[in-house]
């Protein structure tokens, strides 16, 4: 291993961090099962792994937010027992967080000393605090403006400011949870250059992620967890992303949709010259336009928080157009109600947020799977709601979507994540509609589950829907578009034929650098 | 599907049963720390709620507004609301159901009379309605608006009846000119009634009746109809109903005009019904009581109807109990707040009687996301 | 945009003061105070009625803050004003064979624990057992309310209240040494107290924690801050402010008890706490305007200047809370993680 580490004061043969045969037990579920695994100084190990593979719940125990059932931690070779992340920050444990674990109204500078403030005469030290946070991202290339405000940050240098707040606290031990999923190709690259000085400097790292080209890229050992379990290491300077995969899943995964040429037809939404402003005011759309045609998939990516969302929420309804145009097979639906755009426009919209807009939790899988249709007849009549029919429907459409549930009857709420979002496509793909608004229709779900609701997807298109995707995932973009427009800064950078697009040039428009054909 | 379903029903009665039995044995903890006796206090309570014919009656009577009371409380939680207002538009359909009441002599029964109750209804929903429409498009939380609004419907039905000042100020419009220096309206006319089911000495009237059957149309609408249904949505997730179709705006509104109309229902029946006339001591205290009511009816109508008897017989025994006992009746309102604590928050009971929570439980009334939209 | 709106919101707010400040000192010094109805508007007696009343306003607000910012909705503050007077008046009552002034003290000691007590009821219900918090402040109403009206001897008197204590000095400039500088030691007290929670909340260790708690509790448990102590202390704090708000009410401003003498103060605290953006200075601005027009509500009364039924007048203050709160809460922001149950991902076990 690379030990270039100046300070090394254990020999290599010590890891600074060991996990010895750790169970976890929830109540009902084993979240893992007798992992043990080994960090050496300097080194940057891989955890690879599918959502709900046991990540998480792995590297909480690390950081002592969870108490493993069995087993033991050592740090430098000594057991260690962590209460709470206090004491792992105290043995020089740091977490990144996927979610960053950031006060937006806060500055950089109180955000990095909360929790290890510096005090003066009984007065937060503010100024010492932001010229030790200089000195820090000089020295690790983190740069970042200690006096800026979290909220007006772009989210590559808030999770600088993350990694920031793990080395103030003197942390050689950084836990990194699937850090590249919010960002641009570019600024991964980025991200990576960083992790490769923290390795320099003596920093271990633990890398977290199911993104297989990233792990074979900056990884210097791998391991793949599977149901709370290890089931392998691998090299990195010899697997292949179909190993891995396999290792990662338990069987051999298609790695691409299978699906045949689209047959555009006509028109189904135009969107044009869109203007809208997001929650706080600011303008998210400056002017957007673009086509979907009966049988064709258009995706739209783009790096969370161009203004994608507030474009899906625009055209459903949901959310004011201050200027433009949207028509759906002809007819304006500019600012129409969202029962008016679902029921006159037939169209579906599986939305990005499902627990927020999707679903309700203290529901039943039947009501929830006529959320918007339960006013309309077999479900109601005169204005009374039908029992029976709506039992029937839930019956017919659980069964044909294969969600896993107990009951009809059972609460929504207490469905798992892939089971809830199959029982929000249910609902959204049963009706004939003409337009289909898929939001990160995979976000947080099993492979299992996203095969089957890509599949839909596709299965939609050819029956002649029209398809608008967005997704954060660019695999997922390329894997299911005919044609691919890039979101930045609230415009469409360029659309794209998903023939003529390659992850670098879908990169750079995501980074909003437009390359003109004649290059 | 049977066995299910009652079993159920048991789950659901379970919590409310053992938060009464609790929030009694702390009440007479606390009668007992401060030296007055219990046992004695309790006596009478029951004496005075089911000891006699009139006993009966008197709980019944006192059950009657707080049915109402209760329901305005419950129909807004269903939909995310916090009616603290009950009070008020109670206040406020007392006062226009006694100016229809005073006025229009001469009136068919069968006109005065449902006119003067369509006048406590109107004048409770229009005191829901400013709530309703200040939280949709100001986004003023309900809760802060409607406890000011009951202070303004207090001080504006006390105007209604102003007696007029000794320096000349003039009276309130529906002052009984008959009363002299005392604050109060003339009776309503006997057009303006509600018959008595059973006379003097027992005073029950059809209200009570009426009172039920709002119970079960209340029951059928929120359980039964697409409008209950969106209602319902509303409140579970404001968002996902906004995303299924449903305009949560205008559901709000509705949804605030309609319990407004019910507390203001209940000042109508108890007026027209019991008093026949208003003064400012008739104070909306059983608008206060409809949280509890309805909380410890799991805002279910049917369940409110179960509570309101409860806390009806509470209200019925409190007057007995202090002429019996000693004890002061304000006792009842301490009982009645850990009913209510003990019924919001159902984790002290269970921890107390070790019970688990049943698995597919999911919480659902939330009201505390903030002052925000 | 957000902040340039409220820097000229600030300006309106200064400029409107400083006119304000003027009239009164012309009022209060020159032949203006000739005319009655500018004496109703800007009398040393409105000013000074404005005071009083703002007091129980603003340490409620104060209160409202506290558990606010650390993610903890108070409704409960006019139950715990109520609590906080009561036992005020029964400290007071029980020992008034006392030297006046031990008595006064014992009395606001009483307050401060009862009022604290209540703030730890709160706490327990909505962190313990998370109770809906807005209910659990609805219970605390309902409880004083219920126990005040239960323990309280008709016959009681309390004897004496706080007195004036002009400041050596100051008391002497006019108009505002009568105003500001004359006033009994909890007045003071609260004016200082603004001072010091607007110091600890953005200058110490203490406040930024807090602040963490009630945004994004989250982050400040990632980094081992224990974020229910924090909301238990803040609402005790509170708690304890609204307490002394009722012992203000007892002791220094009616100097008996009466039931339900708060009259909606804990709940126009509230909205003076929403008004003034979570901001301790804010909060005492938009208390001291409810407090004005509950003076003016007075002043008009007194001066029988206008016809207008007194029950119409007495609005005033509820009828602006009303307006206030319509229109500004679009416009402020709430602490994010207001009224939300916090759980640290290995609390289940």
């Amino acid at each position: 291993m690379s030990n270039q580490g100046a300070n090394e004061l254990n020999t290599s043969a010590t890891p600074v961090l060991e996990v010895r045969n750790v169970t976890k037990i929830f109540p009902g579920v084993v979240a893992n099962e007798d992992v043990s695994l080994s960090l050496h100084q300097g080194e940057i190990l891989a955890l690879l792994g599918e959502n709900g593979a046991g990540k998480s719940t792995l590297m909480n125990i690390i950081f002592g937010l969870y108490h493993p059932t069995h087993g033991e931690i050592l740090v430098n070779g000594q057991p260690v027992v962590m209460k709470t992340p206090r004491d792992a920050i105290k043995l020089g444990i740091g977490m990144v967080h996927q979610h960053f674990q950031l006060v937006p109204v806060m500055t950089v500078t109180d955000n990095i000393m909360l929790g290890d403030e510096s005090v003066k005469a009984g007065m937060l030290d503010r100024r010492a605090v932001a010229a030790r946070i200089r000195e820090l991202s000089q020295r690790y290339a983190l740069e970042v403006n200690p006096d800026a405000v979290i909220e007006d940050l772009p989210v590559g240098v808030r999770q600088r400011v993350e990694i920031l707040k793990a080395l103030y606290r003197n942390a050689r031990i950084l836990i990194l949870d699937e850090p590249t999923a919010v960002l641009t190709p570019q600024e991964i690259e980025g991200l990576f250059d960083v992790m490769e000085t923290l390795r320099r400097q003596g920093e271990s790292i633990i890398f977290i992620t199911h993104k297989l080209k990233e792990v074979l890229r900056i990884a210097d050992r791998i391991m793949v967890l599977r149901g709370g379990r290890v089931v392998g290491e691998a090299d990195p300077k010899r697997a292949t992303q179909q190993q891995l995969a396999s290792m990662m899943v338990g069987r051999e995964v298609i790695l691409t949709v299978d699906k045949g040429p689209a047959q555009p037809k006509e028109v189904v939404l135009n969107v044009q010259e869109l203007k809208a402003t997001n929650d706080l005011g600011e303008p998210a759309l400056r002017g957007v336009s673009f086509q979907v045609r009966a049988g064709e998939i258009v995706g739209v990516a783009g790096v969370q928080g161009n203004g994608q969302t507030e474009l899906v929420e625009v055209i459903t309804g949901l959310r004011k157009a201050d200027a433009g145009r949207i028509q759906i097979s002809g007819a304006d639906m500019t600012n129409a109600s969202p029962r008016r755009i679902t029921h006159d426009g037939k169209s579906s919209h599986v939305p990005e947020d499902r627990h927020a807009y999707g679903m309700v939790d203290s529901y039943s899988i039947a009501d929830n799977l006529v959320l918007n249709q339960y006013y309309l007849p077999p479900f109601a009549k005169a204005a009374t709601i039908q029992q029976r029919a709506i039992a029937e429907h839930a019956k017919a459409l659980v069964e044909k979507f294969d969600v896993r549930t107990p009951s009809i009857y059972t609460h929504g709420g207490s469905l798992s994540g892939g089971n809830q979002q199959k029982m929000v496509v249910a609902r959204e793909f049963s009706r004939p509609i003409q337009l289909l608004i898929a939001a990160q229709p995979t976000r947080g779900i099993d492979v299992g589950s996203i095969e089957f609701i890509h599949n839909q997807i596709v299965a939609k298109r050819d029956e002649g829907v029209a398809v608008l995707l967005v997704s954060a995932e660019l695999d997922e973009i390329m894997a299911l578009s005919d044609r691919i427009a890039v979101m930045y800064k609230g415009e469409i950078i360029d659309i794209v034929d998903r023939a003529d697009a390659t992850r670098e040039g879908l990169g750079l428009l995501m980074a909003g650098v437009k390359h003109e054909p004649a290059q | 599907m049977n066995a299910s379903s009652l079993r159920r029903i048991g789950q659901m009665l379970l919590i409310p049963i053992l938060a009464v039995f609790t929030a009694l044995v702390v009440g007479a903890l606390v009668m007992w720390i401060f030296g007055d006796d219990p046992l004695a206090a309790y006596r009478g309570l029951i004496n005075g709620a089911f000891g006699s014919p009139r006993a009966w009656s008197t709980t019944i009577r006192k059950m009657t507004p707080l049915i109402l009371t209760g329901l305005s409380v419950a129909v807004a939680f269903k939909a995310g609301l916090f009616n603290i207002g009950a009070s008020g538009q109670f206040i406020i359909g007392t006062v226009c159901s006694v100016a229809v009441g005073i006025n229009f002599a001469g009136l068919p029964v069968f006109i005065h009379l449902p006119l003067a109750m369509l006048a406590g209804v109107a004048g409770g929903m229009l005191w829901g309605f400013i709530p309703g429409v200040l939280k949709v498009f100001t986004g003023a939380h309900e809760v802060i608006v409607t406890i000011m609004l009951n202070y303004v419907a207090s001080l504006f039905a006390g105007w209604t009846v102003y007696a007029g000042g000794t320096q000349g100020q003039t009276p309130g419009p529906l002052w009984d000119t008959a009363a002299g220096p005392i604050s109060r309206t003339p009776e309503v006319f006997e057009s303006a009634r509600i018959p008595w089911i059973f006379g003097d000495p027992y005073r029950i009237h059809w209200g009570v009746v009426l009172a039920l059957a709002v119970a079960l149309l209340m029951w059928w609408i929120i359980f039964k109809t697409t409008l209950g249904f969106a209602t319902r949505t509303v409140g579970a997730n404001n968002k996902a109903a906004r995303y299924a179709g449903i305009n949560v705006k205008w559901i709000t509104i509705l949804t605030m005009m309609i319990a407004g109309g019910l507390a203001g229902l209940a000042g109508a029946i108890e007026t027209l019904g019991l008093n026949h006339r208003f003064a400012p001591e008739f104070t909306g205290g059983v608008g206060f009581d409809g949280i509890t009511v309805a909380l410890l009816g799991q805002t279910n109508p049917l369940g409110v109807v179960l509570s309101a008897f409860l806390l009806g017989a509470l209200d019925a025994g409190g007057a007995r109990m202090q002429f019996d006992s000693g004890v002061a009746a304000d006792i009842i309102q301490v009982i009645q707040a850990l009913v209510l604590a003990f019924v919001a928050a159902p984790m002290i009971i269970r921890q107390l009687y070790r019970l688990r929570k049943p698995s597919d439980q999911i919480e659902s009334t939330v009201f505390s996301s903030g002052w925000g939209r | 945009m957000g902040k340039q709106r409220y820097r000229i919101t600030s300006y309106i707010i200064g400029g409107t003061l400083l006119g304000f400040l003027a009239m009164a000192l012309l009022v209060n010094t020159t032949t203006l105070g000739e005319n009655v109805w500018l004496r109703v508007f800007f009398g040393v007696s409105a000013l000074n009625f404005t005071l009083r009343a703002s007091v129980p306003l603003i340490l409620g607000a104060m209160s409202g803050i506290l558990c606010e910012r650390t993610g903890i909705i108070n409704i409960g503050i006019e139950g715990m004003m109520l609590a906080g007077a009561f036992a005020a008046f029964v400290a007071k009552t029980s020992t008034n064979h006392w030297p006046l002034m031990n008595s006064l003290l014992f009395g606001v000691a009483i307050a401060l624990a009862v009022g604290g007590a209540m703030g730890w009821l709160h706490a327990v219900f909505s962190i313990r057992y998370r109770m809906d918090q807005i209910i659990s402040g609805t219970v605390l109403i309902i409880l004083a309310a219920g126990i005040s009206a239960y323990l309280f001897d008709r016959n009681a008197v309390a004897e004496g209240k706080f007195g004036a204590i002009p400041l050596p000095g100051l008391s002497q400039i006019p108009v505002l040494g009568e105003v500001i500088f004359t006033n009994p030691p909890l007045t003071y007290t609260t004016l200082i107290l603004v001072a010091v929670i607007h110091f600890a909340l953005f200058y110490t260790k203490w406040g930024l924690r807090s602040r963490a708690c009630g945004e994004h509790p989250r982050a400040a448990d990632t980094v081992g801050i224990n974020v229910n102590r924090f909301r238990y202390m803040n609402t005790i704090i509170g708690g304890m402010l609204a307490g002394l708000a009722g012992g203000f009410l007892v002791l220094e401003a009616v100097g008996q008890f009466q039931e339900g003498m708060t009259a909606g103060r804990g709940f126009i605290s509230l909205a003076a706490m929403i008004f003034g953006n979570w901001m301790p200075f804010g909060a005492m601005g938009a208390a001291m305007l409810f407090g004005y027009t509950q003076a003016l509500q007075n002043e008009l009364l007194l001066a029988g200047v206008t016809t207008v039924p007194r029950q119409f007048v007495s609005m005033i203050p509820y009828v602006v809370t009303i307006i206030a709160v319509s229109g500004f809460v679009g416009r402020v922001r709430p602490p994010a993680a207001e009224g939300k149950v916090y759980e640290t991902e290995g609390g289940s076990e």
